[in-house]
């Protein structure tokens, strides 16, 4: 039963729980085991690392579009802080490649996956589900701190001798092993805690969904965000150990001198004498069979976010559900056959190569027919269109460009001329940045209600909207031209003496109009820096004076979490509750209301 | 779990258990008879190795795991994760093969 | 309200969460020790003909640290077994020696580690190889109890038994003609990097479970009185987990052993 005002008070707390009466400081907000608090912990964390990420890109940026010229103001911090990797201000090829490594590494796995997954999870999912927690409160803590400690690690690598990790989010050996700094070995140390955090988080969060789903509350009656958090939380549980397990054998290699994925024959650091036998490919394998479920960590939740939005906003059931939910098991049972589309151009056999392409070309159909439900389900609705409508709406086409244009990189023969170019970074960004991320901003928009009783600014969230629609387009549309021209990632100059040795008009050269856009982009990402700051603004104003949110449930929802007082209290719901019907009856003939909660009766 | 608390239940459970552990003694002292034996084929040495490891394995997951008597949702679960065990191990290894067997002729 | 299915099981899945929470976990585990697996058989098929050592480890120990473990996981199941026929006392003793095996099984390891580590390879400067023990270091000299390595023969070796069949005698080694020597850390050859990987991880989760076990026993049993059920549970689950460590030393032992 939804309540009618928002309540504030406490109920009495269960026999169960250890403590009784008022919490103190330490106990409510930072040590908490209420999986609200750990949501936004979470959430707030996550939110901080996207942010450092981003700076890492924009300093990135500059060295791109403008190869040697010392960074404006940051500049003089870089060198007095990091010292000789940027002297005179100019972000050297050694710095380059560390904030580039940690750009990426931040973004999925401190930025993105936390937020996607263990925030909006957190918060959302036993609300949805009517359940009064997770499973397993402490280990809920638990995983959080496991989090931040390995965040902490990754920051703190950039201040050590040396610097942070070179060698790429994805940490090929011998690269990373014959570096003879330790920023890769305090990389692997933080990823050993980040993949424990998750792994604490994905057990947590399946047997929640399977064990404390409200009575009434069948599989089919799940909202599609529980759905796809369910895929998400097994695809972690069981890709995330092999890379646990490489990160520990590199880390031998590193620290113990072993020769996990060290060739015979290899020469490092001037001889240091390594028992070779061992296989860069097997990292490579190793790091991928985690590296493509990964990626589907990145977008079910978003799906599943929007999924929610749009049925609240078209007012009216989305086209597809049980497409929807065979769509989203499909696609977590096929991402762990797909992996070696990473490995296309390591010579593997064409037999075991053509498998992989089939398997990959199968993925992007249960993909398209997840769109396509969302797409449908717009078909006929009355469609509301505020802050995080226009996100999701935005989504659809955003993700429709970033999943086609991985279309030439699952097959053999185009992803021989566009691997490691620009193409694969555009892809992969368009479908995390104006996918992923567009579909967390809808949901941060949509449940601030929920978190603090009062609405963002609409006015500023669709400033919001427009900024980075326009300027997420503009850093990656012309990377693709950027790709197919020939231009390879991770060069700190921009590809500027690959241009500069080229014989201008040959085939294979970077044009200066290819080199040109390098300014272009970088202009744009610097004002989608700028396009972010009324998001912050709103987001900080708004969670004591934004406009009071009037009820429990401002969006008119069906689904259980917006039939409890806001913000939800310990314990979540105040009455025992039963599900009655599915999570998006809306407009439904016959009714007086124009949705139905899932627990009416 | 939900099995009754009844003592005399529990005997023959424990007589279960008690079966079990000869078992794994006696496939214990096999396994290591086995490699004193000299076979030269060195696949013959590996499936006889694995057979029994296989045997003890389940041994130990069907009777001292409960496994016998597990509920679905249990065997779903570790079902899905063998098949991406076996994924990871197969496909690594194949395509890390040099051999012509794996080229499309 | 309370977290529901803590005790009773769920009707319709049959279990409580931290039986279903271990299970989850377990199968994540399969897939850590799995690629580690994978990454064994990758190595040793990949490695050059001769180049994969055997017999380096010994079977006596492991046989008996394979039997310790046995006897570990029947003693785990019977302190459970105990607890549902409410014998507080004999559910006592079988953990107590659950943990006593848990303590023998790292002390063999420890003392194999120990063999490992003072177990050198010296390469001498006329290309002789000498493969052994040192059992003496004199102020010129080192005393190895061990044999000249053929490269040769060696390479020939594609057996466990074959490698046992090579006597080992004494051998002075003067100091001065040594070119490299390295004993058998996980440094030495990508068999023995993987074996101390999967051994190490693998008693690291002996270690970390004979916590677990040890501190329900002591230190936790409290909630025998308080809330019994529950405590049962716990035991079940702490076993769950135990039963899984002996399953991948079931696999490790003959893998790394014998073969």
């Amino acid at each position: 039963m939804s309540t009618q005002a928002i309540s504030h008070a406490l109920p009495h707390a269960g026999a169960d729980d250890a403590h009784h009466g008022e919490l103190s400081f330490w106990h409510k907000y930072v040590f908490s085991t209420d999986h609200k608090v750990i949501g936004i912990q979470y959430g707030i964390t996550a939110l901080l690392f996207l942010q450092f990420g981003f700076f890492l890109m924009m300093m990135m940026r500059w060295s791109i579009a403008y190869p040697g010229k010392p960074l404006p103001i940051m500049g003089h911090v870089l060198e007095r802080v990091l010292g000789d990797v940027a002297a005179g201000g100019v972000i050297s090829p050694a710095l380059y490649n560390s904030f580039g490594a940690m750009h990426g590494t931040i973004m999925v796995f401190l930025g993105i996956v936390p937020l996607a997954f263990a925030a909006f999870g957190n918060f959302v999912v036993p609300l949805q589900i009517g359940a009064p927690d997770m499973a397993f409160p402490r280990i809920n803590m638990a995983s959080y701190q496991a989090y931040v400690v390995g965040g902490t690690i990754m920051l703190v690598s950039f201040f050590i001798p040396g610097g942070a990790a070179q060698a790429g989010w994805t940490s090929y050996s011998p690269l990373a092993t014959s570096l003879n700094t330790n920023g890769q070995t305090f990389w692997i140390i933080a990823m050993v805690f980040l993949i424990t955090s998750s792994l604490l988080g994905a057990v947590n969060f399946l047997a929640t969904i399977i064990q404390l789903r409200a009575p009434g509350m069948t599989w089919m009656r799940l909202p599609f965000f529980v759905w796809s958090q369910f895929v998400t939380g097994f695809l972690l549980l069981l890709a995330f150990p092999p890379l646990e397990a490489a990160a520990i054998m590199q880390l031998m290699d590193k620290v113990a001198h072993t020769s996990f994925f060290l060739p015979t024959g290899l020469s490092i650091n001037g001889g240091a004498h390594i028992s070779g036998g061992g296989s860069p490919l097997l990292w490579q394998h190793l790091f991928w069979f985690l590296g493509h479920p990964e990626v589907y960590v990145l977008i079910l939740p978003a799906m599943g976010i929007v999924c929610e939005i749009i049925a609240n906003n078209t007012r009216k059931p989305i086209w597809g559900y049980k497409s929807l939910v065979y769509s989203a098991l499909t696609i977590g049972f096929l991402s762990f056959i797909v992996w070696a589309h990473h490995m296309y151009m390591t010579g593997m056999g064409t037999k075991i190569s053509t498998f992989f392409q089939t398997t990959t070309m199968i993925i992007s159909i249960p993909s398209v027919i997840i769109l396509t439900c969302l797409f449908l389900s717009l078909w006929g609705g009355s469609i509301r269109f505020n802050t995080p409508m226009l996100f999701s709406l935005a989504f659809l086409p955003m993700f429709g460009i970033g999943g086609l244009t991985g279309l030439p990189l699952g097959f053999n023969f185009s992803d021989l001329h566009l691997h490691d170019t620009y193409y694969v970074i555009a892809h992969f960004h368009y479908v995390v940045a104006p996918g992923t991320i567009f579909a967390l901003f809808a949901g941060v928009y949509y449940w601030f209600p929920k978190m603090t009783g009062r609405m963002m600014s609409e006015f500023w969230g669709k400033v919001h909207f427009v900024g980075s629609l326009i300027f997420m387009n503009a850093i990656f549309q012309p990377m693709f031209a950027q790709g197919m021209a020939g231009m390879l990632r991770r060069m700190a100059d921009g590809g500027a003496n690959y241009s500069a040795a080229s014989v201008p008009g040959a085939i294979g050269g970077l044009s200066p109009m290819i080199m040109h856009f390098n300014q272009t982009i970088s202009i744009a990402a610097w004002c989608l820096g700028l396009a972010q700051i009324p998001f912050i603004i709103n987001f900080f104003w708004s969670i004591k004076h934004g406009k009071p949110a009037g009820s429990d449930n401002p969006w008119h929802s069906t689904t259980l979490e917006w039939q409890t007082p806001t913000p939800p209290p310990h314990g979540n719901f105040t009455k025992p509750l039963i599900v009655h019907r599915g999570p998006y009856e809306y407009s439904v003939p016959g009714r007086d209301k124009d949705f139905t909660p899932q627990n009416e009766a | 779990m939900s099995d009754p608390h009844d003592a005399a239940e529990f005997q023959k459970h424990v007589k279960k258990y008690l079966f079990v552990f000869y078992a794994l003694i006696v496939g214990t002292v096999a396994t290591v008879a086995a490699s004193w034996a000299h076979i030269d084929s060195v696949a013959l040495t590996v499936t006889i190795a694995l057979f029994i490891a296989c045997v003890k394995g389940f041994l130990v997951a069907g009777y001292f795991m409960h496994l016998m008597s597990e509920k679905k949702m249990i065997y779903g679960i570790l079902i899905a994760t063998a098949f991406f065990f076996a994924g990871l191990m197969y496909l690594t290894v194949l395509s890390m093969q040099p051999s012509s067997l794996i080229h499309m002729k | 309200m309370d977290i529901p299915y803590v005790t009773t099981p769920r009707e319709d899945t049959g279990l409580f969460n931290a039986k279903l929470g271990i299970w989850l976990f377990l199968a994540s585990e399969v897939m850590l020790f799995g690629a580690l697996f994978s990454s064994y058989i990758l190595l040793r098929v990949g490695a050059a003909p001769g180049a994969w050592p055997h017999g380096l480890l010994n079977i006596p120990l492991g046989m008996t640290n394979t039997i310790v473990l046995i006897c570990s996981s029947i003693t785990v199941v019977m302190a459970w077994a105990s607890l549902k026929m409410k014998n507080f006392a004999h559910f006592k003793v079988y953990q107590a020696i659950t943990l006593l095996c848990a303590l023998t099984f790292v002390g063999i390891k420890s003392y194999e580690y120990h063999d490992k580590f003072t177990h050198y390879e010296i390469q001498l400067k006329d290309g002789k190889v000498v493969d052994g023990h040192i059992l003496e270091t004199k102020e010129d000299e080192y005393v190895v109890h061990g044999r000249y390595v053929d490269p040769e023969e060696q390479a020939k070796v594609t057996h466990a038994w074959q490698e046992r069949a090579i006597p080992e005698s004494e051998i002075s080694v003067k100091k001065a003609d040594v070119k490299y020597m390295e004993n058998y850390g996980p440094w030495h050859s990508t068999y023995m990097a993987i074996y101390f990987t999967l051994t190490g991880l693998h008693a690291l989760h002996v270690i970390g479970g004979a916590l677990v076990i040890g501190f329900l026993w002591g230190p936790g049993s409290g909630m025998w009185k308080t809330d019994p059920e529950r405590y049962t549970n716990r035991i079940e689950v702490s076993g769950l987990f135990w039963h899984f460590v002996d399953l991948v030393w079931i696999f490790l032992f003959p893998v790394l052993y014998l073969l």
